[in-house]
């Protein structure tokens, strides 16, 4: 699980966080929302420890991360999964170079232990015979499958996923998204996904927090979300004609 | 930056086939514009040296001892490092750029990498292969300037090698490869920290390779003057 206290951050004179409290509970699909500009992935960030939050807390099963020296920081990334927006694999390494390289830098495995792991992960992301590939010879859903394996292969307690099927067609996003939520459900892992895609809102929004302007407006479940009377999330759920009519027919079966 | 770079080491089997990898990168694939350049430098600064001698009492040798100075003490060390600057300078800077902009040494921080450690130091350790490269260059340099004065008219062999000889101060080479070990450092370091702290997009990541360069270029070129000064005034 992971809490945030009070959580400000800003760059200059953009106050890009305020005050932001909330709970990321475990073995659930946690998702960040919000409209561009909104503070989604500056929050991601500073959970990940990228950037150093200005006030506030953040603990990770009741550990402190500001309090946590830089050893201890270390090895609690080394619990921490994350699959960027772009994939973020390395161009120069295979699929298989990709995905051994958190072991190879932090286990003591030999090759074949390795290479077992590897092809365990990658079978569990449906991605076979793809191991002496590169990056650049995969479609950009491959590309994400790669990611997660590579987040996942350090059986990792929390996983960051920034909005993970951007960029990708309605089917393969959808299959991206069930794929974490299966392997969040199946790990007991604590999964935080930045997104503004409605389709993973709906799917997979286990817990919900809308931002808005660096500020936490909102926060419930996927269920929850179409029957909230909050103007600002209403307007950013049913932004498109689609789902306008969707909270029309829901309105309409409620009277 | 340079602190961070010696911190929290990357595993050893691991950094080592970095550094190999690095020195096929940066050294041995400069080895053909190196011998290349030097050659025909050695060659022009013979034919030079020769073309403004009028004074029949100055003897032919001057060629060879003109070019093995020329050569030893500035064109191997300064200028092969101006060459490196644009060539090995702007590689780093944009293959680090951008794994920058595409969020590649973020998750390596995010692995609890120390990114640069990784991205950084291979490259400092195998620019400390460079002496042997400029080595290479003052060698081919001379050879370059043999060719030209001999083959063209400009000087006999004997004449050219008896110059070669004259008054030869081994400290020239020493001060030679103190210069290129200083050079080596920045060649690595200033086009890292360009291609390391860049923020934007692709466009940037050109940008920071040409401003990499002329910082490189720049630092060279005074570190040249100041250790001249400090160890040959």
């Amino acid at each position: 699980m992971i809490e945030v206290k009070n959580l400000h951050k800003s760059f200059g004179d953009a106050h890009v966080l305020k005050g932001i409290t909330t709970t990321f509970e475990k073995g659930k699909t946690n998702l960040i929302i919000g409209q561009s500009g909104s503070g989604k992935t500056v929050f991601i960030k500073c959970l990940l420890g990228l950037f150093v939050p200005d006030e506030g807390i953040i603990s990770y099963d009741g550990k402190i991360y500001s309090e946590l020296t830089s050893r201890e920081r270390r090895d609690l990334r080394q619990e921490m999964g994350m699959v960027f927006q772009g994939s973020a694999l390395f161009d120069s390494m295979t699929v298989e170079g990709n995905v051994m390289f958190p072991l190879d830098m932090f286990t003591k495995q030999s090759k074949s232990e390795m290479l077992d792991r590897v092809n365990f992960v990658l079978k569990r992301v449906n991605l076979e015979d793809a191991n002496q590939k590169y990056p650049s010879e995969l479609s950009g859903g491959m590309q994400k499958r790669v990611a997660i394996a590579r987040a996942i292969v350090m059986n990792p307690k929390y996983l960051f996923c920034d909005e993970p099927n951007s960029g990708l067609d309605p089917k393969t996003a959808i299959l991206i998204d069930n794929l974490i939520q299966e392997i969040t459900q199946e790990y007991d892992i604590t999964t935080v996904i930045n997104s503004h895609d409605m389709n993973s809102v709906m799917e997979i929004g286990e817990k919900i927090i809308f931002l808005k302007d660096g500020i936490k407006e909102w926060e419930g479940s996927n269920k929850e979300i179409f029957k909230t009377d909050n103007a600002a999330v209403t307007n950013f759920v049913y932004s498109s004609e689609l789902f306008k009519k969707v909270r029309q027919m829901y309105i309409e079966e409620r009277n | 930056m340079v602190r961070e770079v010696f911190k929290k080491p990357t595993k050893w089997p691991i950094m080592k086939s970095l550094i190999l990898k690095e020195i096929d990168e940066l050294i041995y694939g400069s080895m053909g514009i190196i011998i290349f350049i030097s050659f025909f430098i050695g060659g022009v600064v013979a034919i030079q040296t020769a073309l403004n001698i009028s004074n029949p009492l100055i003897p032919r040798n001057l060629i060879g001892f003109a070019t093995r100075q020329s050569v030893i003490l500035e064109f191997a060390p300064t200028f092969t490092s101006i060459i490196m600057a644009g060539k090995v300078g702007s590689y780093i800077t944009s293959s680090i750029g951008t794994m920058r902009v595409t969020e590649q040494i973020d998750a390596l921080e995010v692995m609890g990498v120390n990114s640069l450690n990784y991205l950084v130091f291979p490259k400092i350790i195998a620019m400390f292969m460079y002496p042997f490269a400029v080595a290479i260059a003052m060698y081919v340099g001379i050879f370059g300037g043999w060719i030209a004065g001999v083959f063209g008219g400009f000087s006999s062999s004997a004449d050219f090698v008896e110059g070669l000889q004259l008054d030869f101060i081994p400290f020239h080479v020493t001060y030679s490869f103190i210069k290129s070990v200083v050079f080596a450092f920045v060649i690595a370091t200033i086009p890292s920290y360009h291609g390391y702290y860049m923020k934007g997009g692709a466009l940037e990541v050109g940008k920071a390779s040409t401003t990499a360069f002329v910082w490189t270029s720049v630092v060279i070129i005074i570190l040249n003057y100041v250790l001249t000064q400090l160890l040959l005034g």
